[in-house]
């Protein structure tokens, strides 16, 4: 009996080693106990389904410590370290030349994902990457402030300028002394470019650079945002919110010291925990529009699904690709993870909704999203971004004005550019 | 007159006992900080609590379990043992030659061993990661070891060197006389006086390569292989944004401990026996 | 005798570059080739993600000019304004630490009742990883709820809180205050290595004589452990002039903060510009070397005129 079983198993594997070679593939996991969970679910189904072996890797959490791990082994053009990992989104024009090319084998996915995240991912007309999760500005605010002074969620940025200054006053007056109207990402880096091109996209300024590589940061709406933004600093926000990262700000608002907050999704599932001060009194809005004809603007966020170019199972890797975007993954990612879909319809899935009822609002905000200008500028995007923040970051700190501002970044800009992109 | 001087001991002494108990604050408070805020859950992890608000062992569970902060312990063990034993054996035997031996290039040789500590560590750190998988030591802990070794050797040659120098050479040439060999020597002439800045130079060693980051998280990739500055590393919360910082602070602590522990036992070696507490009494 | 003499002198040398051999082997085998690689890449155009993909552009990548425009690491003013940051940061916090140190190293050298606790708290600072620390004391500056406003207001220094890190002086102040409080450790225990080679019989002699305690200290402590005194600042100093995790936590390498290293990982990781990120790395060498001569020609200055 035995060696009879011994004998099928392996002919069985003789078969399928003469049908398709199981192969190894090595998928990068989130550390977080979530994330393994998702992995231990992904490595099931792509096992049973394709008959390869799945390993898992971990890459640090931090974005810049990734990229430089990723750069050391591309640049050894190992295949064997990873096959198919996390992107940060505006990583696709850098790693361009690393990424396995996705277009023929994905192009039927386009209608169902958001459409702003899968152009971000095409680059010089190749698709590089499927969008894993999305994730969006958004504004917090607090209910029971809001209703205490009458005030409707405000419309514009200024009208949250408004109600931000009069809770804060009279919060203070009553003897609230540590209540401020708003906090956001003010420090030096890359969050500060998130919030600065929401601010400048909402008063139709544009997004610094446009989707064709062309420099449109110097225009009048975009300082006007830029100065708009300023006046906020040392008025409703405390002149520490230049030293603010999300967490920072995170824990002012969560306190219950502020009216409201420019944050990540993320932020709400915290701010609800029975530890939390401010637990049932948060609720979430799109970013206000820049004045009565501007626009909600959001700055698009999240994590796509990439293929190493030096993969040796490339073809299996587009399988596992396939299970890690299907529906059933992205709600296993979502149950677990938190992670918000990239595929539209499960924003009506019924299980999902009752999970978290905020998903619906956010698909509005994520329809409407503005990708950062990565994918038009290529390998100068960390370069381009660096300079968008530090130009917002003088602003917010009084050191120039809008109009200085965006015509010294417009020269900066150039000057990166040369004659194109590259 | 008896009285004077002896109030001015007392009044001294007391001084000197302030500035004790004043420095170990100074440098204790961060880490007992640390060490509340790992038993901390919530919205309690950001506001500044001077005692102790809660007791959850939760953060240290997840580190040292889960997230394998307990593994990564282990690693860094074995890492900073091995740099040490290797970096103390090279620099020993050359701290001995450039010290008490005169010969050509000796200067030139202490020059050109600092340059190799004078290039930023992120410029070095591709042609490092080349080395390292040309060796075949890519994602083997052996990889930490020849690296921190060689970069903590200016450090340990230098340091050695200028203590060996202060050593007599009345001391040395006995045993010359006597015809001893220089391992002999070295053994049982220099080990013993050199105790002090052995230990010092050691536990120094030992502490940069326990805490160094970029090279561990560069040639290492099986969770399994891990130090502890990486492992901390890869602490994550439910999104990127999150910073899990309960777990990351007793992942800290847990990497702390260790060192201080290892001070403990070695801190009556950091001051010989010969001179110890002499001078003011 | 004199040939005698001579033939134990070569045969102390043979014997010296044995001894030495080891070492010399593990540094060329292990770091020659990372740092023969960074002069190399300084004169090319690579991407760090593409080494083997360059062409030689000389010495473009330090100075050069394209349309009359001057390009390269040395005509980029956010260079400039690196080395005036990393210069000063390096003066200010080596100094303090120096200070400080000492002071520690001579509490630690004195007999006091529970030295033992003293000499492990103090290396705690030293004990814990940079990344944590620097992350720990970013909370610590935090203008709402970080310890160091707490503290401050306590005390009724302060009224309303300082934004530590949102300020170009305070975040430079702030970053000094971390790296004092870190490394002060490494330099104590270093000093106090040195003071446990003077033999107290010295002391005692001094005493006989009269000499004040601070006489004492200046001619007797300060020219016995000037040389291990100076190897411990030549290393402080060289690791203060590459100072790189603890601004790049603290305030993200803006530039107002950034150091000599930070510009060159930016240039290097940032913008994977492996040329230019190489030629600014070879720059800080020729920095650091020259910070490092200086001090030796001192050294050697302060020796000779001790000696007479």
């Amino acid at each position: 009996m035995k060696i009879k079983a011994l004998a099928t198993a392996a002919l069985f594997a003789l078969l399928a080693g003469t049908s398709s070679e199981a192969a190894t593939i090595k998928l990068e996991c989130f550390a977080s106990s979530g994330g393994k969970a998702f992995c231990n679910y992904v490595k099931e189904r792509f096992e049973r389904e394709t008959g390869n072996t799945l390993e898992t890797v971990e890459f640090p959490t931090s974005s810049d410590e990734r990229l430089s791990l990723f750069q050391q082994i591309f640049a050894s053009k190992d295949g064997s370290v990873v096959d198919v990992f996390n992107i940060d989104i505006v990583w696709l024009g850098l790693l361009d030349k690393h990424l396995a090319d996705l277009t023929d084998n994905f192009k039927d996915l386009e209608p169902k994902i958001f459409p702003a995240a899968w152009q971000n991912n095409v680059v010089n007309g190749r698709l590089k990457g499927i969008p894993e999760l999305v994730d969006a500005g958004v504004m917090y605010y607090r209910t029971d402030l809001l209703e205490k002074y009458g005030e409707k969620p405000p419309a514009t940025w200024g009208d949250m300028a408004r109600i931000a200054k009069r809770i804060q006053d009279s919060e203070r007056a009553a003897g609230n002394t540590k209540i401020n109207g708003l906090v956001f990402q003010g420090k030096a880096y890359e969050g500060l470019t998130c919030d600065a091109l929401e601010w400048v996209a909402a008063y139709n300024g544009g997004t610094f650079v446009d989707a064709d590589g062309k420099i449109t940061v110097n225009n009048p709406k975009a300082a006007k945002a830029l100065d708009v933004a300023a006046s906020w600093v040392g008025t409703i926000s405390p002149q520490g919110v230049l030293g603010y990262t999300e967490e920072e700000a995170r824990a002012v608002f969560q306190n219950g010291d502020a009216v409201f907050m420019r944050n990540w999704p993320y932020a709400y599932l915290l701010t609800q925990d029975d530890t939390s001060p401010v637990k049932g009194k948060v609720g979430i809005m799109p970013l206000p529009k820049g004045g009565e004809d501007g626009q909600n603007a959001a700055t698009l966020g999240g994590w796509q699904w990439g293929v190493s170019n030096y993969s040796q199972n490339k073809n299996e890797a587009f399988k596992l690709v396939r299970i890690l975007v299907s529906e059933e993954a992205q709600k296993k990612a979502f149950m677990l993870m938190g992670q918000s879909p990239t595929l539209m319809s499960l924003y009506s899935d019924p299980e999902i909704l009752a999970k978290s009822p905020t998903l619906t609002q956010m698909k509005t905000v994520f329809d409407s999203a503005i990708a950062r200008p990565s994918t038009p500028t290529k390998r100068q995007f960390p370069a381009v971004s660096k300079a968008i923040f530090n130009a917002a970051y003088d602003v917010l700190s009084k050191r120039t004005d809008g109009t200085q501002a965006v015509a010294d970044l417009e020269g900066k800009l150039k000057r990166l550019k040369g004659a194109e992109w590259k | 007159m008896a009285i004077t001087p002896r109030a001015e001991k007392i009044a001294l002494r007391t001084a000197l006992y302030i500035g004790a108990a004043l420095t170990g604050v100074v440098c204790v408070f961060p880490f007992y900080n640390a060490v509340l805020t790992s038993l901390r859950t919530g919205q309690d992890l950001f506001l500044p609590r001077y005692l102790p608000t809660a007791f959850s062992l939760d953060n240290y569970v997840y580190a040292l379990g889960e997230a394998g902060i307990g593994r990564s312990l282990l690693n860094s063990v074995i890492v900073a043992v091995l740099t040490v034993g290797l970096c103390l054996v090279v620099s020993i035997t050359a701290s001995f030659a450039l010290a008490r031996i005169r010969f050509a290039g000796s200067k030139t040789i202490l020059f050109v061993v600092l340059c190799v500590s004078m290039f930023p560590q992120v410029a070095v750190l591709s042609g490092m990661f080349e080395l390292i998988r040309f060796l075949g030591l890519y994602d083997h802990l052996g990889a930490l070891v020849v690296s921190y070794a060689t970069f903590s050797l200016p450090f340990t040659i230098w340091v050695l060197t200028t203590f060996m120098r202060t050593i007599p050479t009345e001391i040395e040439e006995a045993a010359i006389v006597d015809g001893a060999s220089i391992a002999v020597i070295i053994r049982s002439v220099f080990l013993p006086i050199l105790g002090p800045s052995l230990v010092t130079t050691g536990l120094l060693a030992f502490i940069g390569a326990w805490n160094e980051f970029m090279f561990a998280l560069t040639f290492v990739i099986s969770p399994s292989n891990r130090t502890v500055p990486v492992g901390i590393a890869f602490l994550q919360g439910a999104s990127q944004y999150e910073l899990p910082w309960g777990s990351f602070m007793a992942a800290s602590v847990a990497a702390t401990i260790p060192i201080v522990v290892l001070v403990l036992i070695f801190q009556k070696r950091i001051v010989s026996g010969l001179t110890q507490g002499a001078v003011k009494e | 005798m004199p040939r005698n003499a001579k033939t134990i002198f070569n045969r102390r040398a043979k014997e010296a570059w044995f001894l030495t051999m080891p070492a010399l082997l593990m540094l060329f085998g292990v770091a020659g080739w990372p740092l023969f690689r960074t002069f190399f890449y300084s004169f090319t155009d690579a991407a760090l993600d593409t080494p083997d993909e360059y062409s030689l552009v000389g010495l473009t990548n330090y100075l050069g000019w394209v349309d009359g425009e001057a390009i390269g690491v040395l005509a980029d003013p956010l260079w400039w304004r690196s080395v005036v940051n990393t210069l000063s940061f390096a003066a200010v916090s080596v100094t303090c630490e120096l200070i400080l140190g000492m002071a520690v190293a001579l509490l630690m050298h004195q007999s006091l009742r529970g030295r033992g606790l003293i000499r492990t708290a103090v290396l705690i600072p030293w004990a814990i990883p940079t990344i944590v620390s620097a992350k720990m004391w970013g909370w610590m500056f935090h203008d709402q709820y970080g310890v160091v406003n707490d503290i401050l207001s306590r005390l009724g220094l302060i009224d309303h809180p300082v934004a530590w890190i949102a300020e170009p002086f305070l975040s430079m102040c702030a970053v000094v205050i971390a790296d004092v409080w870190k490394t002060t450790p490494f330099m104590a225990l270093l000093l106090l290595a040195a003071l446990q080679t003077i033999p107290t019989s010295l002391y005692e002699a001094a005493r006989v004589d009269g000499a004040s305690a601070w006489t004492r200290f200046w001619h007797i402590t300060i020219p016995l452990i000037r040389p291990a005194m100076i190897v411990a600042l030549i290393f402080r100093a060289m690791d203060a002039l590459r100072v790189f995790d603890l601004i790049y936590v603290l305030t993200s390498n803006s530039e107002a903060t950034i150091s000599v290293s930070g510009y060159a990982r930016d240039q290097l990781v940032g913008y994977q510009k492996m040329g230019t990120g190489s030629a600014a790395s070879v720059l800080v060498f020729l920095m650091v070397t020259m910070v490092a001569a200086c001090f030796l020609y001192f050294n050697r200055i302060a020796a000779g005129s001790g000696e007479k």
